[in-house]
């Protein structure tokens, strides 16, 4: 697939028969117009952000290796994996994108962002971006700039904290009236 | 666009997606100003929502002029559980999201990861996962259609559909053992052989299926009642169904001709012979059409995996990799190699090459991808299920424009949305 005249397109992935568009945030709603207009993306199939926090870092059940390969001397070093490439940021949100017609065709776009740091919205070039974005801003907090309705989904509306973050703490949360007599 | 070009006419001029948010339909300053709007509550226990699902919304007399959907009553965190579990633990959580195509939802996390692994099943495998994925189908679409009626006071209609859902899981039961969540799909092929005695029950079960569905068919496709419920309601034209990401048979039912099992073939669809109904109305009645036509054909294709499988007699239904897949019970007790393989994939769990994946299947109720990240670990480190029915919902308040509070059960219930797992 020939997709280099996308605006703001930092890194073009091949992996396991898909096709990966690293795009710079600041330019990510051209580059989502020129997918949509251009290329014949018209649909957006489903956004997933995720998080990288401690990436690459001893896992809880085992070891993962080191960036040649495994360490026999350390145990549960049973697999034979090297420490993973290291992520640009902390936050990846990815947009499938669907070509729906005739010529079917996917392709994702990946954009970086650190905690803190806004992502433009795309609700409109792809409206069904609306509840998408508002679960990754309730379970990531990934803040969408521009979008006219970004508040929790899933979630209470007085929920604290961001629970599909990796320092979110598993267990932790409080059962109401255990204390209270 | 792909819609068939005889059939083709405009449901509505333009868009009637609102703005400036797509899923909220709001009430005009007009309207608000005559102080005759009265804001409803309905659900989020409401036997007719599907589920919990709750809609806030504002009439007008009868005219439903203002309308919200509010979700996450079922949140239970799917997601953020697999991330905690190793791989193979992880499948059991993928069908209870949607558990009313519990094998569908499996298919989709076990087809992920197998595409992380770079593992090819045994055609056994694939044509089995078919068997049961298009059987799953049926099941999902009768479930739909015998609730959908029911709620539009055809009772009878729910009756006849349980009876039919009621042989599915029996053959479903025969097969593995479960009725529901049968967490029978493997990574690497099929959990267990398939018991010999499953082929001339699911025989009678295909050659029954086609005069249920002319049942329900005599019961609704021409009745008058019917007609008028579901007929020029809920109105969604095809270009707002693309941009609202719509997919399965909402989309067909808009006229789009759109099916990944033959759009993106996937297991044995390729090889399989059916036919992708659309229809071109954009209304409930359209969506009610596409469902028993879909049906019909699943039950073609149903047909056509046990021709195939009854040749496979002594295949092997998964593959032998012993890194991933546990070794035959009898060999532990002879074989070392088989006991530590056994013991590592049992506690440890296997690993999986770093990388993520989105792999997408056509559920009963649309495109339903699972996009996973792996870092080369045990357990999954993300997984994300695009759920057509979260996407699904987001149409409510386009179709409901226009539309009178007593039609909103009908419309809503024709998007087929099962809470489970817009929540997840």
């Amino acid at each position: 697939m020939s997709l280099e005249g996308v605006p703001g397109l930092v890194e073009t992935k091949e992996a396991f028969g898909e096709t990966t568009l690293v795009v710079d945030p600041a330019r990510l709603q051209e580059a989502c117009l020129h997918l949509r207009d251009q290329e014949g993306f018209n649909m957006l199939s489903d956004l997933s952000a995720a998080d990288y926090l401690g990436w690459g870092a001893e896992g809880v059940s085992g070891y993962i290796g080191t960036a040649a390969g495994r360490d026999l001397n350390r145990p549960m070093t049973q697999g034979l994996q090297a420490l993973p490439a290291p992520k640009p940021k902390r936050f990846a949100v990815n947009y499938h994108l669907l070509a729906v017609g005739p010529a079917p065709k996917r392709v994702r776009v990946q954009t970086w962002v650190d905690e803190d740091e806004p992502v433009p919205t795309v609700i409109e070039i792809w409206p069904t971006a609306d509840w998408h974005e508002r679960e990754a801003w309730d379970l990531f907090g990934v803040v969408f700039e521009g979008h006219p309705n970004l508040k929790r989904i899933l979630l209470d509306d007085d929920w604290e904290g961001h629970p599909l973050r990796k320092d979110y703490p598993i267990g932790g949360e409080p059962v109401r009236f255990s204390e209270e007599r | 666009m792909a819609i068939a070009p005889e059939r083709q006419r405009a449901i509505y001029e333009g868009t009637r997606i609102p703005h400036p948010v797509p899923t909220l339909l709001r009430v005009s300053d007009e309207l608000n100003a005559t102080g005759d709007i009265l804001r409803v509550n309905f659900g989020p226990n409401h036997p007719s929502t599907h589920g919990v699902l709750r809609l806030i919304v504002d009439l007008f007399g009868e005219d439903v002029v203002g309308l919200e959907a509010v979700i996450g009553y079922l949140h239970t965190g799917f997601e953020k559980n697999m991330e905690q579990k190793s791989w193979w633990k992880a499948i059991t959580y993928a069908p209870r999201m949607d558990y009313v195509s519990f094998q569908n939802n499996e298919l989709a996390f076990v087809l992920a990861v197998e595409k992380l692994l770079e593992l090819e099943p045994p055609a056994k495998a694939t044509w089995m996962r078919t068997c049961l994925c298009e059987l799953n189908r049926l099941h999902s679409h009768l479930i739909w259609l015998g609730t959908s009626a029911l709620e539009l006071g055809a009772i009878s209609l729910f009756w006849y559909a349980f009876r039919e859902r009621e042989q599915i899981l029996d053959l479903f039961e025969l097969v593995t053992g479960a009725r529901m969540h049968t967490r029978y799909f493997q990574i690497g092929g099929l959990a267990e052989d398939i018991p010999s005695g499953f082929f001339p029950e699911a025989r009678k079960f295909v050659e029954w299926m086609p005069h249920a569905i002319d049942d329900y068919e005599a019961m609704l496709t021409r009745n008058k009642i019917w007609l008028e419920r579901t007929e020029g309601l809920g109105l969604l034209s095809a270009d707002d169904a693309i941009a609202l990401g719509q997919s399965g048979p909402v989309l067909r039912a808009s006229g789009v001709d759109w099916d990944l099992r033959r759009a993106q073939p996937y297991l044995a669809y390729a090889e399989c012979d059916f036919a992708v109904p659309v229809f071109p109305e954009g209304d409930v009645y359209a969506r009610y059409r596409v469902h028993m036509q879909e049906l019909r054909e699943s039950t073609k294709i149903i047909g056509q995996c046990l021709d195939r499988l009854e040749t496979m007699e002594g295949e092997p239904w998964i593959v032998d990799d012993r890194k991933v897949v546990l070794p035959p019970r009898e060999e532990l007790h002879t074989s070392m190699e088989s006991l530590i393989h056994h013991f590592k994939i049992v506690t440890e769990g296997f690993r999986v090459p770093e990388g993520e994946v989105y792999a997408t299947i056509e559920s009963p109720r649309g495109e339903l991808g699972c996009y996973v990240v792996s870092d080369g670990g045990p357990k999954p480190w993300r997984v994300k299920f695009r759920a057509p029915s979260f996407v699904a919902l987001q149409a409510t308040a386009t179709c409901m424009s226009e539309a009178l509070v007593a039609d909103m059960i009908a419309i809503v219930g024709s998007l087929d949305t099962v809470m489970g797992e817009v929540d997840r």
